[in-house]
């Protein structure tokens, strides 16, 4: 089943789809940051994917492109689920936004933004969804101190 | 309990001191906020049911903070949840008990992040800690019962209150 989704991602965006890995019955899509909403939109129209079960991003701190945001989606119809997900860079991260296509991503990027830092253009209403309205810095990212910017490290029970 | 029969002057008299009256009369009907923030809600809703009932106490959780005495601060104290705590707190009238029940509330606990008040004890004054992750409802009536003895110990709060003289802090 979702062979036939990539084939068919393949002949309409061709180069677009930078990779694809099968895992244990799962099948994860790199495609091309920029077409990230004409992928998705065929995904929803064109192959059934019509429900957006998540959205988040991870930070690889050290690797370049630094950010990623995946799109996990299902097909409510067959109940199959694909992965789609696209490099971000980490000097200034920035995807449009599909909360044109699957209105669920709307909250679900303002918590990518909101944790990450990772801006969403044409975003309706991109603020802070998790955290308080005046916090600064994103923090989980990987570099975000654990125990908050204005304290001192933990350095062990001993210290 | 309470108050002492010092002397009786006939029927229907008995003598004993203002702070005697007023302390007990606060510590035998502190009225909580009901407020939960985590898991140590669970153990507050516990003694407040049947098998630890609270009520035979004079301990009645109240819906609103304008009713309440003391607030039992029981969870996790978020960074944002911070400022509405402080709301309710302030919504209190005087004399109001802060009560930090549990290790998240006394320090923190298990949470030291970013995101995590270490203690209750950064914006309220608390009067008593229970230790516990979560304590077991025990651990609340004790804690409960230590605070009644506090309150007991209070000199002058309802003079200065009505703007009689200081409060005598007793060590």
């Amino acid at each position: 089943m979702s062979k036939q989704v990539v084939e068919k991602l393949k002949g309409k965006f061709g180069n677009l789809v930078l990779d694809t890995v099968e895992h244990r019955g799962e099948t994860s899509i790199r495609v091309e940051r920029a077409e990230i909403v004409a992928v998705c939109t065929f995904l929803r129209d064109d192959c059934g994917y019509n429900f957006l079960s998540d959205l988040c991003g991870v930070d690889y701190l050290g690797r370049t492109p630094r950010f990623e945001v995946v799109y996990n989606m299902y097909n409510l119809t067959n109940k199959t689920r694909l992965r789609v997900k696209v490099d971000v860079d980490g000097h200034d991260p920035r995807v449009d936004t599909v909360s044109g296509v699957w209105s669920t991503a709307n909250w679900h990027e303002r918590e990518c933004w909101d944790l990450l830092g990772i801006a969403f253009n044409n975003h309706p209403d991109l603020r802070r969804i998790l955290m308080p309205v005046d916090w600064q810095g994103h923090p989980l990212r990987k570099d975000y101190p654990l125990q908050g910017p204005d304290r001192e490290p933990y350095q062990g029970r001993l210290s | 309990m309470g108050i002492e029969q010092t002397k009786t002057l006939g029927n229907g008299f008995v003598t004993t001191s203002l702070d005697k009256l007023v302390n007990w009369s606060r510590a035998k009907s502190l009225w909580p906020m009901t407020f939960g923030l985590a898991c140590c809600a669970i153990e507050m809703m516990a003694t407040g049911a049947a098998r630890f009932d609270l009520d035979r106490m004079g301990v009645l959780f109240r819906a609103s903070p304008r009713q309440a005495d003391v607030i039992i601060i029981a969870g996790t104290v978020t960074k944002k949840m911070l400022p509405v705590i402080k709301t309710v707190y302030e919504q209190m009238p005087e004399p109001r008990y802060v009560i930090a029940m549990g290790a998240c509330a006394s320090s923190g606990g298990i949470f030291d992040t970013y995101s995590v008040v270490q203690g209750i004890d950064e914006a309220l004054p608390v009067d008593v800690y229970i230790p516990g992750c979560p304590p077991r409802p025990e651990g609340l009536l004790y804690g409960l019962m230590k605070l009644q003895e506090k309150i007991m110990k209070e000199r002058n709060s309802f003079g200065a209150a009505i703007g009689v003289g200081e409060v005598v802090n007793e060590a």
